[in-house]
């Protein structure tokens, strides 16, 4: 027991759990913003992924960094406009068209890493953003490590939660898109056009996936591999109803959840294959399952959420 | 752009619009073949002939689309009354795992009697996973998308830790697999000098089975009244989550078909690579079928097609077979859309 | 000085013309009745006005410019508001979200919140409507959120005002302040088009009445020169006959909630809070009330979808100890659903699988055990269409493809083959034309000539004193005693509607057996 206090403890803890949850952060935003416009997302496996092998392949040939993120989130916004068309003009189904979207990311992905890369033996790597030295702040005992000597990626991951929630919640954009996900007649009937907005959410929800996904292959990694996303994306579902669609508490749900996983790798070093490393592999899919049954009665979802707007259809 | 509903749709063209779809699925494809350098007509060429060209090339694509015609029904059933479960993956290796357990020394029986018993072992153990799912949805109103995603990842790593542990076969000289079903349990070829297997003839009855319940019984009514409208079904005296309950077994069960058709036909054993993603391609079979039982036997044999000859397309030319993935998943949305269209007609204004 | 001109509108929606050649003015400070049964086409046109449809034919002026069709935002930049009549708010957000919407430029980088309040108050008071702008819309009441969409009108500078059927959801004071309302606009150079089906609404309110019949314009009159019969005919084109009701001697209890409390879950109040009610055989009670206040969790109740939190329910005497659906069709129990597309037929199965099931376990049907019978449900389907009258091109059509009118009849057919002792009916005609009504009703009332006791669940008061013998009213999910019919008054029934329950009991005798 004494083992498991001693992980928080030290600033290695909590520096890996800042890095866990940075992907899981900006998919978790990316997916509530699609969500509060009243559009489920399941593309968002295949987005990150994507997305990570995007950002990842521009900076591997040539490009810079950060060109390179915005690159991941202009492909991640395509995909997000790719949904939006079946979902929100065509009103597919949100659930199949989702599905259909990861299904076609991860396999464009497989395959142009495969093309522009055959097969090497070697892994390729580029360099990925480093850790910044802040002055006076970095040097500081414990936080210096567990806060204040990470990348600059990292950073904007957390940077963007406070942008979404002024944004959502104090503009008249983030009015419109709280509202299409409520009640899309009554965005209609103030002169809004309802496909737009949530077309909108969807297509920067996605962007913000992509560049989760991209935070693996360009901050967290150097190198692009298959699986890499591991159902990363799906977690990010889980967290949303979690955290009851609310940006602030996604946040902490990132960060409670990226804990937990930080933990497990440290705590599977002192139990000394008494128990066997898979169990611990399985905790992140099992907490995600806890984590909505908890939040299940209290949830409050966007009362529009999954069904389709029909403009000029009879009323 | 506008939709408006179409008054009435006929039948031919909802049966030939998914076909076209197809069509546009692999001149968008193409697309990505001329990336490549290679000649659009030699590169399916080659994939036609993979697939269909030869006695060996057809018997291989049947072969792959047994377990794939199991787990589009699995999905195909599950969709049809809304129940979105996309854990195929996780129940057939559970599936697997029940007839590695009963097959490989529990119990020998006479192969008439030791064959069922791994079928109904399976799709028990496939149906079993569900009832978490199907708890939490109808107790608590839990998703079931995320919940049955997240058990596939459970259930792999679950079945990571059995093959290294507990039913590591101690001859397989340290490689993580089960020990092998015994004769008696292990599916009959169905034709010579191939790999085709019973497992085949089990999945088209399934199919037949699972239309002729859809259609024809008062279960099926129920399913598809629950899955157009629950609320209406509910009101005419129709249980919910009975009938999700039902579902789930029914969906489950297939998939956990799909694992002992695999294990007990093809490979022998239970390995972590047992399945290349079946259950998931499975959603892209239903999908392809409309949710049609019988419709997933042409699109199970459609995809199979289509990974096994890619497969040999890309040997022969210098593409990577990934491209298979990408053609199934742009023929299923574009199939998606063209079903949409039989229902609406697009305005442009 | 006009300010409206709709010139020659055409809009069909596949082979149903909804708005067939329509034109129309509107002139400054007038308040114009569009009269028309349901599905006259009333609301189709002022949904092109607004730009929710875009017209197949014609065009529409507004003070002398052409109007862009289908964009809402041109509606409403030149002066159009629209109060809908199924409410176009958002629950989970306050007041003030709603109507600032769309107000301010969808590129600003801030609200301006402070501002947007000082200018409701003062809209607010001009027009003397009270409203609290940091409220949820959940938690406010339907005469508020009346209040809300005519401010959210207003606020965006509306000069013209629709409203459809704004009168559905209130009492009758409650409408007696909305007119009050009403008028202190068109006092302030305001132009209000008013769309209902009530003669003596539009009698009271409107200038000039236009009226629609199936898609056409069929007449149009100054209201001083009209009288209600002249109006229902306009309305109808032929004479109605409203089917005869007789009062009857009641016989045994068939239904008898005892003290039923439902609860409303954790920190709600209770949708019915200690309700008794007797419905006796040969009786019709009809339920008044505003929306909202606990008949959904009765007709629940009565329906066997919801089972009570404490109290219970007999029925022929017997306590019922099973609350499903399926045990109260077996019971005796026959249910008209509030909305029949979303509870009352799967519209994408056909109208011969809507009609067997609530028959569907009964042995002709099907056999081997659980084989459906095609051709038995078919047989019965025929029948039952046959006698019903129900409209359909064929019985394997889907159903969502039905009208209205034939929708309910299918409902109503399902439901009283089956002869059941107690129907709840509710809202069994919302939304349906005059003949439709009266079979509907014509139906309700043989049902009790042949000894079954009904409860009309409406918010029509006058569909309500056509049919029942005894009403009852319902208000916060309590249960007035019952009146006969004969002894109380619409206004009455308002006050009680309102909250004052106890106002039957100083004038009624009918109730206390």
């Amino acid at each position: 027991m004494s083992d498991l206090l001693e992980i928080f403890l030290t600033a290695g803890f909590w520096a890996a759990t800042i890095r866990i949850a940075c992907p899981l952060i900006l998919g978790t935003i990316g997916e509530l913003i699609c969500e509060r416009a009243g559009v489920l997302n399941l593309g968002i496996e295949g987005i990150m992924t994507i997305g990570a092998m995007s950002g990842w392949m521009w900076v591997y040939q040539g490009g810079d960094l950060w060109t390179g993120l915005m690159f991941a989130a202009f492909i991640g916004a395509l995909f997000g406009l790719l949904h939006s068309l079946f979902a929100v003009h065509l009103g597919l189904s949100q659930h199949v068209s989702g599905i259909g979207i990861t299904m076609l990311a991860s396999s464009l992905s497989f395959f142009v890493f495969r093309m522009m890369l055959p097969s090497s033996t070697t892994p390729p790597k580029i360099v990925p953003f480093r850790p910044i030295n802040i002055p006076g702040l970095s040097d500081m005992p414990f936080f210096g490590e567990a806060i204040f000597s990470h990348t600059p990626m990292t950073y904007f991951c957390f940077a963007v939660v406070p942008v979404v929630i002024y944004v959502l919640y104090r503009t008249p954009v983030g009015l419109a898109v709280r509202m299409a996900g409520e009640n899309p007649m009554a965005v209609e009937a103030q002169g809004i056009n309802v496909l737009t907005v949530r077309t909108a959410a969807v297509a920067t929800g996605s962007a913000f996936m992509a560049v989760g996904g991209a935070y693996l292959t360009m901050s967290a990694f150097d190198a692009f591999y298959f699986g890499m996303i591991n159902g990363r994306g799906w977690i990010c579902v889980a967290l949303v109803i979690f955290a009851s669609w609310r940006p602030g508490k996604a946040l902490l749900g990132a960060l409670l959840f990226a804990g937990l996983d930080a933990m497990q790798v440290r705590a599977q070093q002192f139990t000394g294959g008494l128990i066997p490393y898979q169990f611990f592999l399985m905790l992140p899919y099992v907490l995600s399952i806890a984590a909505m049954i908890v939040m299940a009665r209290r949830a409050q979802y966007p009362k529009a959420l999954l069904i389709p707007f029909r403009r000029g259809e009879r009323i | 752009m506008r939709l408006e509903p179409r008054e009435s749709v006929s039948f031919w063209l909802v049966l030939l619009a998914p076909v076209g779809a197809i069509g546009v699925a692999l001149v968008l494809t193409s697309g990505l073949i001329m990336w490549t350098g290679e000649s659009v007509f030699e590169a399916y060429g080659h994939l036609l002939k993979g697939a269909f060209g030869s006695r060996f090339a057809l018997t291989e694509t049947l072969t792959r689309a047994t377990p794939l015609m199991l787990t589009g029904l699995a999905a195909a059933v599950a969709f049809r009354a809304r129940f979105w479960n996309i854990g195929a993956e996780g129940q057939l290796y559970c599936g697997a795992l029940a007839a590695t357990y009963l097959g490989t020394g529990l119990v020998t029986l006479h192969p008439t009697l030791m064959i069922p018993l791994l079928f109904v072992g399976g799709a028990l153990a496939g149906g079993v996973v569900l009832l978490l799912p199907v708890y939490l949805k109808s107790k608590l109103s839990v998703d079931e998308v995320v919940t049955t995603l997240l058990l596939n990842f459970i259930i792999l790593l679950f079945v990571n830790y059995l093959l290294e542990g507990p039913l590591r076969d101690p001859m397989s000289m340290g490689w993580p697999q089960a020990a092998a079903i015994i004769d008696e349990g292990v599916l009959p070829r169905i034709m010579e000098k191939s790999r085709l297997h019973l497992g085949f003839i089990i999945g088209v009855i399934s199919a037949v089975m699972v239309w002729f319940v859809m259609r024809f019984t008062i279960w099926g009514y129920e399913i598809r009244a629950v899955g157009h409208n629950p609320s209406a079904a509910t009101f005419a005296g129709i249980s919910i989550n009975l009938t999700v309950l039902r579902v789930a077994l029914i969906s489950g069960g297939l998939a956990g078909f799909a694992g002992v058709t695999e294990v007990a036909g093809l490979k022998g054993y239970l390995t972590l690579d047992l399945s290349p993603g079946f259950g998931y391609a499975g959603i892209a079979v239903a999908m392809l079928a409309n949710l049609h039982p019988l419709g997933v036997i042409a699109s199970a044999i459609f995809l199979a097609g289509i990974y096994v000859g890619a497969d040999s397309m890309s040997r022969a030319v210098n593409i990577p077979n990934y491209i298979a993935d990408v053609m199934v998943a742009v023929s299923v949305l574009a199939v998606l859309v063209s079903l949409m269209l039989t229902q609406y007609r697009v305005r442009v204004r | 000085m006009t300010v409206l001109d709709i010139k020659g509108i055409t809009k069909s929606f596949g082979s149903l013309v909804a708005n067939d050649n329509i034109s129309l003015t509107l002139s400054e400070g007038e308040v114009l009745a569009l009269l028309g049964e349901n599905g006259a086409g009333k609301t189709t046109l002022m949904n092109i006005l607004f730009g929710h449809y875009v017209a197949d034919q014609g065009e529409i002026e507004l003070f002398g410019t052409r109007l862009m069709p289908g964009a809402t935002d041109a509606a409403i930049d030149a002066g159009v508001g629209m109060v809908h009549q199924h409410f176009t708010l958002a629950d989970n957000l306050s007041v003030l979200e709603n109507i600032v919407l769309g107000t301010e430029p969808l590129t600003s980088w801030k609200s301006n919140t402070a501002q947007a309040k000082i200018r409701l108050a003062a809209l607010a008071e001009e027009f003397g409507m009270h409203i609290e702008p940091d409220k949820l819309v959940a938690d406010i009441s339907v005469g508020e959120r009346q209040r809300v969409e005519i401010v959210k009108a207003l606020y965006r500078g509306a000069k013209i005002l629709i409203l459809d059927e704004p009168t559905a959801v209130l009492t009758p004071q409650e409408v007696d302040s909305l007119f009050a309302t009403l008028r202190t606009m068109v006092a302030r150079g305001l132009s209000i088009i008013f769309i209902s089906h009530k003669l003596h609404e539009i009698l009271a309110i409107s200038d000039r009445v236009n009226v629609l019949r199936r898609g056409c314009m069929v007449g149009e009159i100054a209201t001083k020169d009209a009288n209600r019969d002249s109006l229902a005919e306009m309305m109808v084109g032929r004479e109605v006959s409203r089917p005869k009701v007789e009062h009857m001697e009641a016989g045994a209890p068939v239904v008898e909630i005892d003290n039923v409390v439902v609860s409303g879950g954790r920190g709600h109040k209770p949708l019915l809070d200690g309700v008794s009610l007797s419905i006796h055989k040969h009786e019709i009670v009809g339920l008044a009330g505003v929306a909202g206040n606990g008949q959904s969790a009765l007709g629940d109740l009565l329906s066997g979808l919801r089972a009570p939190t404490s109290g219970s329910v007999r029925i022929a005497g017997d306590t019922v100890k099973d609350y499903s659906a399926r045990s109260f069709i077996a019971t005796g129990i026959g249910r008209i659903p509030e909305d029949r597309h979303a509870k009352g037929v799967v519209g994408d199965m056909t109208v011969w699988e809507n009609m067997i099931s609530e028959n569907l376990r009964e042995k002709p049907l099907w056999r081997f055990g659980r084989i459906i019978d095609f051709d038995a449900c078919r047989e019965f389907s025929r029948n039952l269409i046959e006698h019903f009258d129900v409209r359909c091109k064929t019985m394997e059509m889907p159903t969502k493809q039905l009208s209205g009118g034939n929708m309910q009849k299918l409902i109503l057919a399902r439901t009283l083959q089956n002869e059941p002792r107690f129907i709840l009916a509710n809202q069994p005609v919302r939304g349906l034309d005059e003949g439709a009504i009266a079979a509907v009703h014509e139906r309700l009332l043989a049902a009790k000539r042949a000894g079954a006791g009904v409860l009309l669940v409406s918010e029509d008061l006058d569909e309500l004193f056509a049919l029942a013998d005894k009403i009852v009213v319902i208000y916060h999910g309590n249960i007035s005693e019952p009146l006969s019919v004969d002894e109380v008054t619409a206004q009455d029934i308002g006050i009680m509607m309102a909250g004052d329950l106890g106002h039957g009991k100083n004038l009624n005798r009918a109730g206390v057996a």
